[in-house]
């Protein structure tokens, strides 16, 4: 069987063996409903609320401003149709201000937000590197915003925001600040109250924690429509159970992982740094998409001339190395990334988009072999258009 | 030989392919799944016979569970600029083409097979019933697939024997109750598709309409005439006939008439009598021989000019350059310019072109 090198870090994580040992007594043995009133629930709770308290600390956040999620997904989903239905009922304000790189999770709330709710959106511009100038959104915040949503940073292209820039702007304004941390959270220190953020969404299984778990940190005293409604669990926030195995595994995962950020960012980066000289110094009709310092440590991303990036992930993939692409499609039928043509590349580049993105397991080695074999695969998808 | 060794398979998410890839997977191969996204009008993906999203979502779940990697091939410009462009081109140019035949040569074993090279493949799998037989000198013979009713080696014919070389057809020498017998055997839950003439690009779709979008100069209503070019009806568009065709002319007449020939500069559909329609020749080009060469000297063979035509006794010249003479023992109705002619020796196909021409022969061919 050959070696299967995994480059899809920002896709997806495996779970820390230190996260799954810290959740599996919750399986079995302190198994209650934290709701409960009984002993059982008590320990869940005291669970609960210590892995809250954790949480909290990692993100700069007070315990009760976490709300636990099934995913970074539905955390996006809660902040922006929650504070949208909150701010529009407070104020009136319908403006709610994005930019055309956010992940789907964002853009489609908002879209559905537009066609169902009567909410309006404004897409601030992005300059080459996907980088939100603050200045556009000073000019952009009027009287009738109910929101500004901006990623911390971009999955696909890995550009840093300046969010505290960003989040001074909008608390001056007094206009709620979303951000999707959802990448950024994985391995840049996270603090909520720094960059003014009033609603912060994280998801574990980016950083080593389990899928099917996420967070929201919201800002005391802002209010938020439950977009879920039931037993009053979070706060009133997010009813349903609390998923407490998991949530002790994003808690494990997300301490490990501010623990161990400083270190880790200097290895990741030493590695980017390589994988993204020996792409572009080696393949001809190449570049590098994203910002090239202001960017995630573990992220490289590309486009290739004249290349279909599927095509590419196969060969890829067939070689033994997983990684991904803007406009990658299960079903043979792809369409340019949106995230590249938002900043201006054109119709040559757009399809043949690749990421790479590294973790912990990582080596140099493997970074070599990827530099050695990506070449000749280019050259084999160029043939083969 | 089969341990390691490393095919692409072409999957369908239909039972044929997906037990084709079961095969190889327990003969021992190293087996990727693929899967070719063809070009459907817009708006029209779902109806799309060879590849809708149900489809290619079967054929990933087949290849979940046979634990392969799978991959979704796209190929719609390729497909639509090859084989949709001459389809087109063929009704503008008064022929019959045959889309099927194009996409095999160039989409199945061209852009397909390439993939598959690059892949690092040894072979390409399909699911269809033809066989590939081994000689002595290591070339290929091809041949009829075991079940009759299921056979294909007339599509396969256009294959060259160096691709026929690195081609395996898994369930070609089963019967498709055989087959059936294996999806059980294997837990295989796949859609068995009924056999459908349509092509998948216009399955599900009005064929009036697609060609009146397209090619509307061949849709246009005109003249019914017979031979002396006396009027005697109305057609609907010289597409939606095909020569030898008697139903469908909504002519009164007290004798059947026949589809003989369509005049594309007059806009013209010519009718005859039976007797007028018989043609015992033609000549065809674009040979492919199996074997890789010519016969040298004309031989009794069996001829196709139809996938779903009676085999007919006929003598075969080659006249070089790819192009042969067929002679037949009788005079045949349907000959239609366009169409693939194939040449059988009992099981084998000797080789395949495309009928450039129908004509009459008087006494035995020279």
């Amino acid at each position: 069987m050959k070696e299967r090198i995994y480059l899809d870090y920002a896709a997806t994580t495996p779970v820390d063996p230190r996260v799954v040992e810290r959740m599996l007594p919750f399986f079995t043995g302190t198994f209650g409903n934290p709701s409960s009133v009984h002993w059982f629930g008590q320990q869940a709770e005291a669970a609960l609320e210590s892995a809250r308290e954790t949480v909290a600390g990692a993100l700069g956040a007070q315990p009760d401003e976490i709300v636990f999620t099934s995913c970074g997904t539905e955390s996006d989903n809660l902040a922006i149709r929650g504070m949208a239905f909150t701010q529009r009922e407070k104020t009136g304000a319908q403006r709610i201000i994005t930019t055309p790189v956010e992940h789907h999770a964002v853009l489609h709330t908002v879209e559905q937000l537009v066609e169902l709710n009567g909410f309006k959106m404004d897409l601030l511009p992005v300059d080459q590197y996907g980088m939100v100038d603050p200045e556009d959104l000073r000019h952009a915040l009027r009287d009738d915003v109910a929101l500004v949503s901006i990623m911390y940073a971009n999955n696909e292209i890995g550009t840093i925001n300046p969010m505290a820039e960003i989040g001074k702007l909008c608390r001056q304004r007094g206009v709620p600040l979303h951000s999707d941390a959802v990448q950024a959270a994985a391995h840049l220190p996270m603090n909520v109250v720094r960059d003014q953020i009033d609603l912060l969404a994280i998801g574990a299984h980016k950083f080593y924690g389990p899928k099917g778990v996420g967070a929201l940190a919201v800002r005391k005293n802002i209010g938020l429509h439950p977009s879920q409604t039931g037993g009053g669990q979070e706060n009133g926030r997010r009813a349903g159970t609390q998923n407490i195995p998991y949530i002790i595994g994003l808690a494990e995962a997300l301490k490990l992982t501010v623990n161990d950020l400083e270190a880790r960012r200097r290895q990741h980066i030493a590695k980017r740094d390589r994988l993204i000289a020996g792409v572009l110094g080696n393949v001809p009709g190449s570049r590098l998409t994203g910002h090239p310092t202001e960017r995630l440590p573990n992220h490289a991303s590309f486009a290739f001339e004249r290349l279909d990036g599927n095509h590419l992930l196969m060969l890829l993939d067939a070689a033994g190395f997983a990684c991904s692409s803007g406009s990658a499609c299960k079903v043979g039928d792809p369409k340019p990334s949106s995230v590249l043509n938002a900043i201006g590349l054109s119709q040559a580049w757009t399809l043949g988009s690749l990421r790479v993105t590294l973790g912990e397991s990582t080596t140099l080695d493997q970074i070599e072999s990827f530099i050695e074999v990506l070449p000749s695969l280019v050259n084999k998808v160029r043939g083969a258009a | 030989m089969a341990k390691g060794t490393s095919v692409v398979v072409a999957m369908s998410g239909g039972v044929d392919s997906s037990v084709a890839a079961a095969l190889l997977v327990e003969q021992g191969y190293d087996v990727t799944g693929v899967m070719l996204r063809l070009w459907s009008e817009p708006g029209k993906e779902e109806s799309n016979r060879c590849c809708t999203p149900d489809a290619m979502a079967g054929a990933r779940r087949v290849a979940a569970k046979l634990g392969i990697p799978f991959y979704a091939l796209n190929s719609q410009d390729l497909f639509h600029n090859v084989v949709v462009q001459s389809f087109m081109d063929g009704y503008r140019n008064g022929i019959t083409p045959n889309p099927c035949i194009l996409c095999n040569q160039h989409i199945r074993w061209g852009f397909m097979y390439e993939t598959a090279r690059e892949l690092g493949a040894e072979f390409m799998a399909t699911g269809h019933y033809a066989q590939i037989n081994p000689r002595p000198d290591g070339s290929v013979e091809l041949h009829r697939g075991l079940d009759p009713d299921k056979d294909q080696s007339y599509v396969m014919s256009v294959l060259p024997q160096e691709k026929l070389r690195h081609t395996l057809f898994p369930v070609g020498g089963m019967a498709k109750p055989e087959v059936r017998e294996h999806a059980r055997r294997f837990g295989l839950t796949v859609a068995d598709r009924a056999d459908s003439q349509d092509l998948c690009f216009l399955a599900g779709q009005d064929y009036r309409g697609f060609l009146a979008r397209h090619v509307p100069e061949v849709t246009q209503p005109g003249k019914i005439v017979n031979a002396d070019g006396r009027y005697v009806g109305e057609h609907q568009g010289l597409a939606f006939y095909t020569i030898g065709q008697r139903k469908g002319l909504g002519i009164a007449a007290p004798r059947p008439l026949y589809v003989l020939e369509k005049n594309l500069a007059t806009n013209e559909l010519v009718v005859g009598d039976e007797t007028d329609l018989g043609r015992n020749s033609l000549t065809a080009g674009g040979m492919n021989w199996i074997s890789g060469t010519a016969p040298t000297e004309p031989f009794d063979a069996e001829v196709k000019i139809r996938y779903r035509a009676a085999l007919a006794p006929a003598v075969v010249t080659s006249q070089g350059n790819d192009q042969i003479t067929v002679h037949f023992k009788n005079s045949m109705r349907d000959i239609t310019v366009g169409q693939r002619v194939v040449i059988y020796n009992g099981e084998a196909v000797l080789g395949g072109g495309t009928i450039q021409s129908s004509f009459n022969t008087i006494g035995e061919p020279a």
